[in-house]
């Protein structure tokens, strides 16, 4: 699975926009993602990759899971799934 | 209007299994937070939890009482009997019928629905229990004190989230005040420590997998606990004739619903609920000496809890102390304001405000005197409780010393 294409596919659908619109620069606050549609994200990419990823959402911004934009969410589950391939 | 006073007060929870033993570690500052312990804890990535251990039921109840009583159900029992015992009430007669009660709960029977749809489901099985349903049911642990103890008068159970006991007593606080009834059993109880509780509040991703440190910058989530508290409270007139010791008055309550997320908390439906308890009690601001907090040890809790205390106190909000006790207990979601009463009982009965511990890094936005990691002796004589649901329904008690 092309793990680029799906993770914006999943972003797409929780920011109701179309997946061409979504840019891999733009934050979450850019697309209008509050703190329940992200951790409905986390869940929907972990059961999509079958991956555990670390995310608390006290403290969402710091940790282990880089969530700052779209392409760095994309990049932080390519790390994921080579870690837990 | 009547006047409105607690006269016996019982609790289980992982402090201890009496108000005794739960206020001398609330004084000493002791953390009852430990590793959970039941059936598939390792298929949870968080284990750990303000767990009643080393309880059995067969310790307490028999065989038959077992097949009824749910683990919340069993909670409620053991802290009504601690605390109509201490009430000297017995209820007959008219008193029967003029005495209700009100217990709060989130879960209800939720270790019974776990185990049997664990028996279904993955154990394949094709029969349950006869008992399933009303042993489960949310009121169950209502209709079993009113059965031992003869209460005949209103009856029922409150379910808002995490402010379902405190939901329940303001509402026992009105029946009295308003004369619908002469005393009612209040408080609440939750057992929401299963695999199936848990895993659910895995899924909301604002559990901490180490400790609750309400207040502190460095805070990451909440967790959870489980037991129960129930209190009597009596109209005034009725305790002083009788000759009751009075444990305290309680002076003042209100609710407020946020209107707004299913999770987020406001500052504004907050700061209502406590502006609206002191409107309800006569009470100036400068008055409140004590709060016991809501204080989950989430972000978004503690921040906006500190936001609206500032709001509805200006600048009295420097002078009062306000502390979680859920550092030491844990979140016991619909006992946990029940629970957390004893550390308003404490303050006005002996003078010991409970600390909140695990306090290790201030945070800018949480900048009031929180009492950390230790109790404080201090004279208050008016306190007040929070509790903030999810779901966004909001009560505050208010209480004085007698």
């Amino acid at each position: 699975m092309d793990v680029r294409n799906k993770v914006i596919e999943i972003i797409a659908e929780q920011a109701v926009m179309d997946v061409e619109d979504v840019k891999p620069e733009q934050s979450l606050d850019d697309l209008g993602i509050d703190s329940l549609a992200l951790v409905e994200s986390i869940f929907a990419i972990e059961e999509a990759f079958d991956i555990s990823v670390p995310f608390n959402a006290n403290d969402p911004g710091s940790g282990e899971f880089d969530i700052s934009s779209v392409g760095a969410i994309v990049k932080a589950v390519e790390t994921l799934v080579v870690e837990q391939g | 209007m009547n006047r409105v006073v607690i006269t016996g007060q019982g609790t289980i929870n992982a402090l201890g299994r009496s108000v005794a033993e739960t206020q001398d570690a609330m004084r000493e500052g002791r953390c009852g937070i430990g590793p959970l312990d039941f059936r598939d804890v390792d298929r949870l990535s968080i284990r750990i939890g303000g767990q009643v251990r080393d309880y059995d039921a067969e310790d307490h109840f028999n065989r038959q009482q077992i097949a009824l009583y749910d683990r919340f159900t069993q909670f409620t029992l053991l802290s009504a009997r601690e605390a109509i015992a201490q009430s000297g009430l017995s209820f007959a007669g008219d008193l029967a019928a003029r005495t209700g009660v009100v217990l709060g709960t989130s879960g209800g029977g939720l270790n019974t629905q776990d185990e049997n749809y664990r028996s279904v489901y993955e154990d394949g099985k094709n029969r349950v229990h006869p008992f399933v349903v009303p042993k489960l049911m949310n009121n169950a642990a209502a209709s079993h004190v009113s059965m031992e103890y003869n209460i005949k008068g209103p009856g029922f159970t409150v379910a808002t989230a995490c402010a379902s006991s405190n939901h329940a007593m303001g509402l026992a606080y009105q029946l009295i005040r308003g004369g619908s009834a002469d005393a009612v059993v209040t408080g609440g109880s939750e057992a929401m420590l299963c695999f199936g509780g848990v895993k659910a509040w895995e899924g909301l991703r604002v559990m901490s997998k180490d400790a609750c440190r309400p207040f502190s910058a460095n805070r990451n989530g909440m967790v959870q606990g489980e037991g129960a508290a129930v209190y009597v409270f009596e109209s005034y007139e009725h305790a002083r004739a009788r000759g009751a010791d009075i444990i305290a008055e309680i002076i003042g309550f209100a609710m407020s619903s946020d209107a707004a997320d299913i999770v987020m908390p406001s500052k504004q439906g907050a700061a209502r609920a406590m502006s609206g308890a002191l409107r309800d009690g006569g009470i100036a601001p400068e008055q409140v000496s004590y709060i016991n907090a809501h204080g989950t040890g989430t972000a978004a809790n503690d921040k906006t809890e500190c936001a609206a205390v500032a709001d509805v106190f200006g600048a009295h909000a420097d002078a009062l102390m306000i502390s979680s006790t859920k550092s030491m207990h844990g979140h016991a979601i619909g006992g946990t304001g029940a629970i957390e009463l004893l550390a308003c009982t404490m303050a006005l009965r002996e003078g010991v405000i409970a600390p909140t511990i695990g306090y290790e890094e201030p945070d800018p936005e949480c900048a009031l005197d929180i009492v950390p990691n230790e109790a404080r002796d201090a004279k208050v004589d008016v306190v007040l409780s929070n509790a903030f649901a999810f779901g966004g329904f909001n009560a505050v008690l208010a209480l004085r010393a007698v």
